[in-house]
């Protein structure tokens, strides 16, 4: 399987903070990885290594090579910055739409992108909601505000918004974690359905989620990679105390 | 001790205490062969229902274990091995039921020269040891006395396999006991079959320690020793 993010050694302070600690990972291609680890432990900002979201905090310091598709996304311009934001899609822990239409919400990307044409913005939308398995549900009512959705269908948009501007990539930080246990499981079955296009990385606290969804499994403690592997082993019989204490909730 | 430890101590006691039934009901059978005491048999007949109850509880227990606790790793591992432990027991316990059988159908006492020359009486010690050795290993979580059952196995295995020759020899030698070498016979084909399941449970355990599968790959080394 092709390796299509790679990081090397990867150091991050926030000042003196020293938050991941020489982090080493291959994620392959079209699958889903998911970080896991106690509150804290550096996963979310591992993830939003990829986006270079970390670059808007102050005083951040990154050390080390991160590859996406072989590319060093920290020795790219400044300029090309945006272009690799269009690659990587993030989905956040609290559905947060735009206070626009259920249309508007998802062709936002695509005009922020510099897409005029009204039909093919019409079929990108429909795409992407169809993607995120929300078509259905709103194709009726695609002019009304996306706050009249559930919280639910709301994650759901966030995740069409995300995959409008077709990445490559799609960042996912707890994105199930805010809603009920009918949603949750659309939005697991969403991610295990998107898996055949797009390479998922999922920050979740639900040990379940991480066993159902997830191919690969990292687990984080105190800024350092303790364990990475296929789920199946994690979940198993992990290599390493740590893991097994912790997935098995004898974490102290 | 959190929940999920002393739910796993719950049902390692269970498990334990039906061992401990097993390896009565075994005992038993050995003593009621030896003196022919066909009231002990039919007792073992009767305490059957309590192993089959056992079988029972323990495997709701484990139904309960995995739907509430949704175990993962080692925890998965002890619970999958504490549902096939419990089968293996069980049927421990159905042939010392089938070898009592053949006691308590018997009005007089087994030729004592037909179970030495079949080896009926050693076979039945090896098994007892095997039984119990496994359950000290798996109160210590010892893999290598696990491990010691297999010897044991192989010794059955041989014992069974020259079983029907001798058979033959005690047809000739005592036609008028005709009847009892067969119960012999399938007597001993029931032991051999406790060793099996004590072997099965070995397997179990080092899973569960190990988390080795070692099942089809000791076939194949037994094969090519």
């Amino acid at each position: 399987m092709r390796t299509k993010i790679e990081t090397n050694n990867v150091h991050l302070h926030y000042g003196d903070f020293h938050a991941l600690k020489g982090i080493n990972m291959q994620i392959p291609e079209r699958t889903v990885t998911a970080l896991i680890g106690p509150s804290g432990c550096g996963k979310s900002s591992y993830l939003r290594l990829f986006n270079r979201m970390n670059d808007l905090i102050d005083g951040v310091r990154i050390d080390g090579k991160i590859l996406i598709d072989n590319t060093d996304i920290y020795a790219i311009p400044q300029s090309e910055v945006d272009r690799l934001r269009r690659k990587v899609g993030m989905v956040f822990q609290k559905p947060n739409p735009f206070p626009k239409t259920i249309f508007e919400n998802v062709a936002y990307g695509l005009r922020v992108n510099g897409l005029k044409d009204k039909k093919l913005i019409e079929g990108q939308v429909e795409k992407a909601l169809r993607q995120a398995a929300l078509w259905e549900e709103v194709k009726d009512k695609l002019k009304k505000s996306a706050f009249e959705l559930s919280g639910g269908q709301q994650q759901r948009l966030c995740i069409a918004r995300a995959m409008a501007i077709e990445p490559s990539i799609l960042l996912m930080d707890e994105p199930a974690s805010a809603l009920d246990p009918i949603s949750t499981g659309k939005i697991e079955e969403l991610i295990y359905e998107l898996k055949s296009n797009f390479t998922i990385i999922i920050v979740t606290h639900n040990m379940q989620q991480a066993s159902r969804v997830s191919d690969y499994t990292g687990f984080f403690l105190l800024g350092e990679l303790i364990e990475f592997d296929e789920t199946k082993k994690i979940f198993r019989n992990p290599e390493k105390q740590q893991t097994e204490n912790y997935i098995t909730g004898r974490f102290g | 001790m959190l929940h999920v430890e002393s739910e796993i101590q719950e049902l390692k006691d269970r498990l334990i205490a039906m061992w401990d039934l097993v390896i009565k009901q075994l005992d038993k059978t050995q003593q009621a062969l030896e003196g022919h005491d066909r009231d002990l048999a039919l007792e073992i007949q009767a305490t059957e229902r309590r192993i089959n109850a056992f079988e029972l509880t323990i495997d709701r227990s484990c139904e309960d274990f995995i739907a509430l606790l949704q175990p993962v790793a080692s925890d998965l591992r002890f619970v999958l091995t504490a549902l096939k432990i419990n089968t293996n027991l069980e049927r421990i316990g159905d042939i010392a039921c089938g070898i009592s059988e053949f006691i308590s159908d018997h009005d007089t006492e087994f030729n004592r020269e037909i179970i030495k020359h079949m080896e009926a009486d050693r076979m039945l010690t090896l098994s007892i040891e095997m039984v119990k050795n496994l359950r000290e290993a798996y109160l210590l979580e010892n893999t290598a006395k696990a491990r010691t059952v297999y010897k044991r196995d192989r010794m059955l295995d041989k014992i069974n396999s020259v079983a029907s020759f001798r058979a033959v020899d005690c047809l000739e030698k005592y036609p008028d006991q005709k009847r009892q070498t067969l119960h012999v016979l399938s007597m001993i084909r029931k032991i051999e079959r406790i060793g099996d399941q004590a072997k099965n449970i070995a397997e179990e355990i080092i899973f569960y320690i190990e988390a080795k599968v070692i099942k089809h790959k000791r076939k194949e080394k037994d094969k090519e020793e």
